[in-house]
């Protein structure tokens, strides 16, 4: 038992190879040679209309739908080989609205999966406190409590704590933040990366809301009809430019916006040539630096370098010192904020935003033109890779 | 939980009606059967009355008129739950139609016929020979709620208990049956109460029962002896209803409601 744990504590590689679905009766298989690799420690996201056949896919990974052919490998294992219900006790499964079992506690939930595996009681015990921890309910409020005593989000934990319980290598997820309120997704989400940055599963997740998928994924698989890869790529590389056109109808609107999510300042190249003053500088030296480098606008600075307030050239020839001129400093934003960030302060600040570093200290500004030719930048570079994808 | 019924069920609907119910219900029964029996051991009984009315006959009867229920009971959970349970697989479901037309045909057909049918083709009388039509005659509440209950235990809580790894064997008792435990007890509420008032019946095939007491009271033309018959009879009936509730209160899963 030791081993197992040891060989699950991160990802395994996941490769289907020509794996292909035929109903009996039908004329199209509903999923039709899918051969692709789902790197070890990675979310990969499969990401296509209703109906595509995406879930049909993800559940013959764990063989809830058996493959009418091709070769599925976990870590290296042939997964069509193994007896299924041993398979499925090494993957972890979260669905939509939980699929709880309504009839058992919290507690019993999360410990279906080490009980099937065998575990004795104690280790069940601190192991489903643990889980619990660690999706952040409460173990001795939240344990004997029934799935119907808790909120939607409360039961979407539940329902990844149980996933995890036996610590598998392997996590399919099938929407499952599809069923709660998009502020409680967002903290779900939120909450799965946290999750992974520690665990580093390979999860593989279904969802048809592409914003999830990028919010997600380190790899996107957008898929079509009998669920044929139409894209396999990074979220940027798919924002960047798209396959073809249905890629890009699934993409939709706005998706230079989308990018922009993706982006944090401290990866853009963001000016620090602005002309700044401590509040003690006399306002006719500063006004002489401004004139001479042509400037209208100077940035205050506190003690600390903390940005201050905008003085424009012309409130400098009536003033006697630097402090209570100008206009404070509304919106800045630090080098871990997105660029969506980055525009919406630079559109609040009128230009220009102040980039400031981790203890709040003035390192430069950021203006639309950094973000535009950013964006047109990443389009290049994925215009010039497009060949490989 | 409050599934949709779509099988037999006595439930009243209001919870605060059942609880209502949970107490009168017993009380009512023990005022009224009491009442006829202090009337008829305290009246002057003739020879004929006497024989009937007395302590150690009534128990008797009502002792036998019960068996033949239990008995039934096991017979219909026996049969009809694992009958249920079977036809709900995916590899048998076709024939669910055909076992569920068979019960109807045994609770539509008079359950006097059943049992006098049963007797002529066997040959047979006693106590098994009247609780096994009488068994036929009651298995559909069961069998029909065996069948809703499993089929209407959500797909999604199904697909998690494969996905997790249990057993198709695992799902079935673990999750499956649990989940169905409320219909099927409603409806075997409803077969015992079925099997309670069709074993008054049984006395034709020898098979004991209040339903002598009825017999003779009107045979012999003795009104005491038919009402003590059909007043317990009765009594037992809603008793037995009473008891059905109970395991409805108490045996059902928790975390539903």
């Amino acid at each position: 038992m030791a081993d197992t744990a040891e060989r699950a504590a991160s990802g395994a590689e996941i490769q289907l190879e020509s794996v292909t679905k035929r109903y009996s009766g039908t004329r199209e298989p509903a999923v039709s040679d899918v051969t692709m690799t789902i790197p070890a420690g990675k979310i990969v996201i499969l990401v296509g209309p209703s109906g595509c056949g995406k879930t049909t896919t993800m559940r013959m990974i764990n063989r809830l739908i058996e493959p009418t052919s091709g070769t599925i490998t976990i870590g290296g294992e042939d997964a069509l080989s193994l007896n299924a219900d041993d398979l499925r006790r090494r993957i972890g499964y979260a669905i939509q609205q939980a699929g709880l079992f309504p009839h058992f506690t919290v507690a019993q939930n999360i410990a279906v999966v080490p009980g099937l595996l065998g575990w004795d009681c104690r280790r069940i015990d601190d192991r489903v406190d643990e889980m619990m921890e660690l999706v952040g309910l409460d173990p001795a409020e939240f344990r004997r409590r029934y799935p119907r005593q808790l909120s939607g989000g409360q039961q979407q934990r539940v329902g990844v704590a149980r996933a995890l319980a036996a610590d598998p290598p392997v996590l399919l997820m099938d929407e499952p933040f599809g069923a709660v309120d998009p502020i409680t997704r967002g903290h779900l989400q939120d909450e799965l990366l946290r999750l992974q940055a520690e665990l580093r599963k390979t999860i593989v997740f279904v969802t048809h809301d592409f914003d999830e998928a990028v919010k997600l994924g380190d790899k996107i698989a957008v898929l079509g009809d009998r669920s044929a890869i139409l894209q396999y790529d990074t979220p940027e590389a798919i924002l960047a430019n798209p396959a073809d056109d249905t890629v890009a109808g699934f993409v939709g609107a706005g998706a230079s916006l989308k990018q922009l999510t993706l982006l944090r300042v401290r990866d853009v190249d963001y000016r620090d040539n602005a002309i700044t003053a401590g509040s003690e500088e006399s306002p006719a030296a500063l006004r002489k630096r401004m004139t001479d480098e042509g400037r209208t606008y100077a940035l205050v600075l506190d003690a600390r370098r903390r940005p201050e307030r905008w003085v424009h050239v012309r409130d400098l020839s009536s003033a006697t010192s630097l402090a209570g001129v100008g206009r404070p400093v509304g919106d800045s934003v630090s080098t871990q904020s997105t660029l969506q960030d980055a525009l919406e302060a630079i559109l609040v600040e009128g230009g220009n935003a102040v980039v400031t570093g981790g203890r709040g200290e003035y390192l430069g500004t950021i203006d639309i033109r950094t973000v535009t030719d950013t964006i047109q930048q990443l389009r290049d570079e994925h215009d010039g890779g497009s060949a490989a994808p | 939980m409050t599934p949709e019924i779509t099988g037999f069920s006595t439930e009243s609907g209001s919870r605060r009606a059942d609880r209502v119910r949970l107490y009168a219900q017993p009380a009512a029964v023990v005022l009224i059967v009491g009442a006829v029996l202090v009337w008829a051991f305290s009246r002057d009984n003739d020879e004929i009355e006497a024989q009937s009315i007395q302590a150690d006959v009534l128990l008797r009867k009502t002792w036998e008129h019960l068996l033949i229920t239990v008995v039934v009971a096991a017979i219909v959970v026996l049969v009809a739950v694992p009958l249920g349970v079977l036809v709900t697989r995916s590899w048998a479901r076709r024939t669910a139609p055909l076992f569920i037309g068979l019960a109807n045909i045994g609770q539509a057909a008079p359950a006097l016929g059943v049992l006098v049918l049963y007797f002529l083709w066997t040959g047979q009388d006693g106590l098994w020979a009247a609780a096994l039509p009488i068994a036929l005659y009651s298995l559909l509440p069961v069998l029909r709620n065996t069948i809703t209950g499993i089929e209407s235990v959500d797909p999604a809580v199904v697909d998690a208990g494969r996905g997790t790894g249990m057993s198709a064997g695992g799902v079935l008792l673990r999750i499956e049956l649990p989940l169905a435990v409320p219909l099927i007890l409603a409806g075997l509420r409803t077969s015992l109460v079925l099997a309670v008032g069709t074993a008054t019946l049984a006395f034709f095939v020898n098979g004991g029962g209040l339903g002598e007491l009825v017999d003779a009271g009107y045979k012999l033309n003795r009104v005491s002896v038919l009402v003590v018959g059909a007043v317990l009879a009765a009594g037992l009936a809603l008793l037995v209803d009473w008891l059905g509730a109970l395991l409805e209160e108490y045996l059902g899963p928790k975390g539903l409601s």
